[in-house]
């Protein structure tokens, strides 16, 4: 087999690879830094080959409910934005979690708070992780630290979803969703049949038949003892996913004496501090949670039991930083080290941060 | 004659339709939402589409019209069922695909989605029921509570150089050329009810044939909200009501119909 190998940003495979996946509509509105998603699958008109639906929204409040009624349907459904838009959804998306409902959201992070800048960011960890919107829910939340991976989150991203009935979320940044790389595309796949949606999805709406009581999709129920039981199930579905499904990649960690954890584009930039603090001499490990939510917490832990020092190195002020300390209980020293603002460190910059915050010296620090 | 030969299924002329349940309806005494399920339901089962349509409740007192109407729904959040039935149409070309809707959700939080479904002519049918208030959040201001209205949220009557102008938001929608067939319709009499009814099929067989988006509305009473009898509403609604939002097609086959002198 041929694999189909291309050259692209991150945004335009997340596109290919969603009409690839079979995906049965997008729903977006604008937005940099991640338009081509939508401008790619304009480009691509899926509906004539595959049938899928891609229609530009009036805003991003109309993208995440448009989301959210093609899912009530059983069809495998996405949006895309960056961080500004994506609080615009958080309404919609906290339907989703309350209806049960699989659905993908995209958010290529861009600095803020407020309009901010343009430039990446890694800052909407929180509102990605703990929720975002109102009332007790997750998402899953993949971090694609390469375009490769922004191919491939989108039909991990379905298949977790509609596995457990949630909406799961791509947290990307301006840095993956801008660059471009080599990316091996996924076969083409069918979308799914009316037939196999009415059997895999028997919740959804389909038109109701005599063979069935009518499906409604909602998320009110003003019983507050059947709330409180649905809330139960919510939380039974998470610790579900959190013991199934934490996913990482671990970079010399057997010897390491020092650990980094990052995420996204800035593991990419601490795999490079890796690999030169390693040629001077300190051994150095990195540990990169590819799930943001379920986060690793055991994998750190674990990782981390002889280690003289962690840091934490993030685009922004210091938000993943507190699941690392979470999750080695105060037992080793946890720093952070981020930039703000749009800005992207260097890897020089990581190193440096070692010294900083744990004292390190580098003996060879120019090679 | 004895009782039981008049209580007979032979004699019986009237009955409630099929798709409508036998649950208690929450909606108060003289509120029109119950006789609007009642068409819509008579619709769907003449139409031979039941298994066939989803219908997209909003935010207001007819959250709860799933309980009611027996087809496929999803409750949509506070004015975004246009959103929603917009991308369950698409996603679902050969669905009956209709949003039921009050003034607060469609001409207020929900303006914005209600004109640009409109405006990309959804293939959907909009079923708004304007009755001034807030029902279910206890009377407040609603985009359509008239000039001089006493609500909770207005409690000396709207002043428009407080609050505006009631918003007359069918006839704006009559203007965007993504609408087919935009109409007003009310529901207290037999006779409006039978217009009412065909307006709704017309809507719903526009909606199936691609025509574009229709919007029926249904100006109605809330007696509760409004603080009057059923029968001092229904009189109100003629005196005020219909001044503001005289019933009549607004918009048919794609043609604006000009104002009556």
């Amino acid at each position: 087999m041929n694999e189909d190998i291309r050259l692209m940003k991150g945004n335009e495979a997340i596109a290919h690879a969603a009409v690839r996946y079979g995906v049965d509509g997008y729903f977006g509105y604008p937005i940099t830094p991640q338009s081509e998603v939508l401008e790619t699958l304009e480009a691509l008109m899926p509906w004539e080959t595959t049938g899928m639906v891609v229609l530009q929204a009036e805003s991003e409040i109309s993208s995440i409910n448009m989301v959210y009624g093609g899912a009530a349907t059983g069809k495998a459904v996405m949006t895309s934005s960056s961080s500004p838009g994506v609080s615009l959804m958080q309404e919609g998306i906290s339907y989703l979690a309350a209806s049960e409902l699989p659905a993908l959201i995209v958010n290529v992070m861009r600095g803020g708070p407020g309009l901010g800048t343009i430039h990446p960011s890694q800052s909407d960890y929180f509102q990605a992780t703990k929720g975002g919107g109102h009332g007790d829910y997750h998402l899953i939340v993949l971090a694609p630290s390469s375009v490769q991976e922004m191919a491939d989150f989108v039909g991990l991203g379905f298949d977790l979803a509609f596995k457990y009935r949630t909406p799961a979320m791509i947290l990307a940044d301006g840095v993956v969703g801008q660059m471009m790389e080599k990316v091996v595309l996924p076969e083409q796949r069918q979308r799914r049949t009316a037939e196999e949606i009415r059997t895999q999805c028997p919740w959804a709406l389909t038109g109701k038949t005599a063979d069935r009581k009518r499906n409604v999709v909602t998320s009110l129920e003003l019983d507050s003892a059947i709330m409180e039981k649905n809330n139960e199930r919510f939380q039974r579905t998470y610790k579900e996913i959190e013991a199934n499904e934490v996913r990482y990649q671990g970079y010399h960690l057997d010897d390491a004496e020092y650990l980094i954890v990052a995420f996204g584009s800035m593991a990419r930039i601490c795999l490079k501090a890796v690999e030169e603090a390693r040629k001077a001499g300190v051994k150095i490990g990195l540990l990169r949670p590819i799930t943001l939510w379920p986060f690793p917490y055991e994998a750190i832990c674990k990782a981390s039991e002889n280690a003289k020092g962690i840091l934490v190195a993030e685009l922004n002020a210091g938000q993943m930083i507190e699941d690392v300390r979470l999750a080695v209980h105060d037992n080793v020293p946890v720093e952070h080290f981020g930039r703000m603002g749009g800005i992207v460190p260097n890897p020089a910059e990581v190193l440096g941060a070692f010294t900083d915050k744990f004292g390190v010296k580098f003996n060879d620090q120019t090679n | 004659m004895e009782l039981n030969q008049i209580i007979n299924p032979a004699n019986r002329v009237y009955a409630r339709p099929a798709l409508l349940d036998d649950n208690t309806m929450h909606y108060c005494p003289g509120c029109s939402h119950g006789v609007v399920h009642k068409i819509i339901a008579e619709i769907i089962e003449e139409m031979g589409l039941q298994e066939n349509t989803i219908g997209v409740a909003p935010v207001g007192c007819a959250v709860f019209a799933y309980n009611y109407i027996d087809v496929d729904w999803v409750e949509a959040a506070h004015g975004r069922a246009p959103a929603l039935a917009s991308a369950i149409q698409r996603l679902n070309p050969e669905k009956l695909v209709f949003t039921y809707q009050g003034d607060g959700d469609l001409a207020a939080i929900g303006t914005a989605e209600t004109i640009h479904a409109a405006n990309r002519g959804e293939n959907i049918a909009i079923i708004f029921i304007n009755n001034a208030i807030y029902g279910m959040t206890g009377g407040q201001m609603a985009p359509t509570t008239l000039e001089g209205q006493k609500t909770a949220t207005t409690p000396y009557g709207r002043r428009v150089d407080l609050n505006g102008y009631p918003l007359n938001i069918s006839n704006l929608l009559a203007q965007l050329d993504g609408t087919h067939y935009v109409t007003r319709q009310a529901v207290h009499t037999a006779a409006t009810v039978r217009k009412a009814k065909s307006a709704i099929k017309k809507a719903f067989q526009n909606a199936l044939a691609g025509k574009g988006t229709s919007v029926v509305e249904v100006v109605g009473t809330c007696s509760s909200g409004w603080k009057m009898t059923p029968d001092a509403s229904n009189k109100w609604m003629e005196q005020h009501m219909f001044e503001k939002y005289p019933l009549g097609d607004l918009k048919d086959a794609g043609e604006i119909i000009p104002k009556s002198k």
